[in-house]
């Protein structure tokens, strides 16, 4: 297990190092000289000078490459250029909003995928099936930015039961979480089902039925939970796109996350923002992939082996 | 061919988006451009059978030149992304080595960005745009197939066949065009089908952040973008071009599910 995770944690510090420099020449990519596109034509010619040196832009490139790695590694993001706070400050503020957004899409998809996951593979083929595979297809094809607009139209609009947007209490809450963990759901339904039909078909799971077991201690005690192996890992990895869906269902709620964050940056061309903003959330998705590639390992030994 | 009836379902709504993408000049009703605002946010009706946008535009003929910029977009993104992966995928399984680390160590880099935050960030630096849309896709998109392609020919550059026209003097360029690619295209295929369904959610995504097409230019995410804002008071606006980017993205689905079926039984999740 310690090779296991000494090869994992090389390969997350590489993985990172990778991600500060696709993040840093990001705004090399930038058609142009990126201080004239971030304050405009009208800017005075000293208060260009002045954000070139703050970027660093007057310094060789890599120079100015050794000096962001150096300011990554001490938490040092750089600094928003209209607020003139530091970025990682602004980043803090809003993450446990895009936290807590995402938590609750993951209780929403969890609450809905494995009451349906499971249902489904106990009769395979029937009309319960049929409809919980059907959802499953129409949640994944269904766009956030349309099932979001959707649920306002029905519950804020039509019935008036839930806010149409803005945070604060559990109600501003459940139509975001809806509309992010529904293609979570349909993705975690279809995965549960698979993987117990799997499973149901184990000789242990005849042995346990021929002991006389009741059919619930069977599906949920014996065959639920070797189903649940590969699910946990499709779980983290859904982490990924909860993260880019927060982004578009945090600009339909208006929730102000990191996700409004980083589009506030990217209308008004506050560079070192936008790349704080995309480091951040590339980081936090490693870390959680790093997790639950090891939580993997530890559950399944075989892992550790490949 | 197929087993699978929702997969026919699925060519016919495809060959149907096609035909209107095509056809959009001599299919819509009215200019999609032409603004109209004494009419503006009208309801369905006879004239305008889908209604009007903010603009006054009328939402069926907008919907159908949409269809062209979703689709040429999606078309775009997977040949050019399958293309590059399937090349990369090829050259790193089947020669290993230095190659193989390096191309699978800037698979790990991409891949460490979740879902669409490369392509924000790639569209966010060169610009609103659709040929920028469909690089960053690009970008994005190549690396599913190079994993996919590298995966398949690990298992199948040793096969007696292979060996054989190594043995008989074949050169490395000709027997992984000649002799491999052949027999990993299915795989490649399918991950092609279920990629257009990916890529029109992502250009969709894009253009309602209003990252995608220039502002006027029906795209069906921009529609939608329009149609937030009016939610109260038009909610039509909004339901249309979401209901036609599902139908689009759950075509392809159940297309690339049929494929699934037919070149790879044991991936399929719904023929349990």
């Amino acid at each position: 297990m310690t090779s296991y995770l000494a090869k994992r944690l090389l390969l997350l510090l590489f993985v990172l190092f990778g991600v500060v420099t696709l993040v840093f020449f990001l705004i090399h990519l930038i058609p142009g000289d990126p201080v004239d596109i971030m304050l405009g034509d009208t800017a005075v010619a000293a208060d260009k000078l002045a954000l070139r040196h703050d970027l660093g832009l007057d310094q060789p490139i890599m120079q100015q490459y050794g000096r962001y790695l150096g300011h990554v590694v001490q938490g040092d993001l750089g600094i928003s250029i209209h607020s003139r706070a530091p970025v990682l400050r602004e980043i803090l503020a809003r993450f446990p909003a895009s936290a807590e957004l995402m938590i609750g899409a993951m209780v929403v998809a969890l609450l809905i995928a494995f009451p349906l996951g499971i249902l489904a593979a106990l009769k395979p083929h029937g009309l319960l099936d049929a409809s919980a595979m059907f959802f499953s297809f129409l949640g994944i094809a269904m766009p956030h930015f349309w099932l979001g607009p959707l649920l306002i139209i029905l519950f804020s609009i039509q019935l008036n039961w839930l806010p149409v947007n803005g945070r604060g209490t559990l109600a501003h809450l459940v139509l975001p979480a809806i509309t992010l963990g529904t293609a979570m759901a349909a993705m975690l339904s279809r995965m549960i089902r698979a993987s117990l039909l799997d499973v149901l078909g184990e000789d242990y799971i005849r042995t346990a039925r021929a002991k006389g077991l009741p059919e619930r201690t069977v599906v949920l005690r014996h065959a639920l939970r070797n189903a649940l192996v590969p699910v946990i890992t499709v779980i983290g990895l859904q982490v990924g796109v909860l993260l880019s869906g927060a982004i578009i269902t945090e600009a339909i709620f208006d929730w102000p996350g990191l996700g409004t964050l980083l589009l506030d940056g990217i209308s008004t061309r506050n560079y070192p923002l936008v790349q704080g903003c995309i480091l951040f959330i590339a980081t936090i998705y490693v870390l959680v992939n790093m997790l639950t590639d090891t939580a993997y390992g530890w559950a399944d030994p075989r892992v550790r082996v490949r | 061919m197929f087993r699978n009836r929702w997969t026919y379902l699925g060519l016919a709504v495809i060959v149907g988006f096609m035909l209107a993408a095509l056809f959009a000049p001599l299919l819509a009703p009215y200019d999609p451009l032409t603004m109209n605002l004494i009419e503006q946010l009208s309801r369905p009706s006879a004239a305008h059978w889908l209604g009007q946008d903010v603009n006054g535009s009328d939402i069926l003929s907008r919907l159908l030149y949409g269809a062209r910029i979703s689709l040429v977009v999606s078309l775009a993104v997977v040949a050019l992304a399958g293309s590059i992966g399937v090349v990369l995928g090829l050259i790193s399984g089947y020669f290993g080595g230095w190659t193989d680390t390096l191309l699978m160590r800037l698979v790990d880099i991409l891949l460490a960005f979740p879902g669409l935050l490369l392509a924000i960030a790639l569209v966010a630096v060169l610009g609103p745009d659709v040929k920028n849309v469909i690089i960053a896709l690009t970008v994005l998109g190549w690396v599913s197939f190079a994993r996919l392609v590298r995966g398949q020919v690990l298992a199948v550059k040793e096969r007696e066949f292979v060996l054989a026209a190594r043995a008989a003097g074949a050169s490395n360029r000709r027997i992984m065009l000649v002799h491999i690619l052949p027999n990993i295209m299915g795989p490649v295929i399918v991950q092609a089908t279920f990629s257009v369904a990916g890529v029109i959610i992502a250009e969709s995504s894009l253009s309602f952040l209003g990252l995608g097409a220039p502002p006027g230019t029906p795209s069906w995410g921009a529609m939608l973008a329009d149609g937030k804002q009016v939610l109260m008071d038009a909610p039509h606006v909004s339901i249309f071009p979401g209901l036609a980017i599902m139908l689009a993205v759950l075509a392809f689905n159940f297309v690339g599910d049929g494929l699934r079926d037919r070149y790879d039984p044991k991936g399929s999740s719904i023929k349990k």
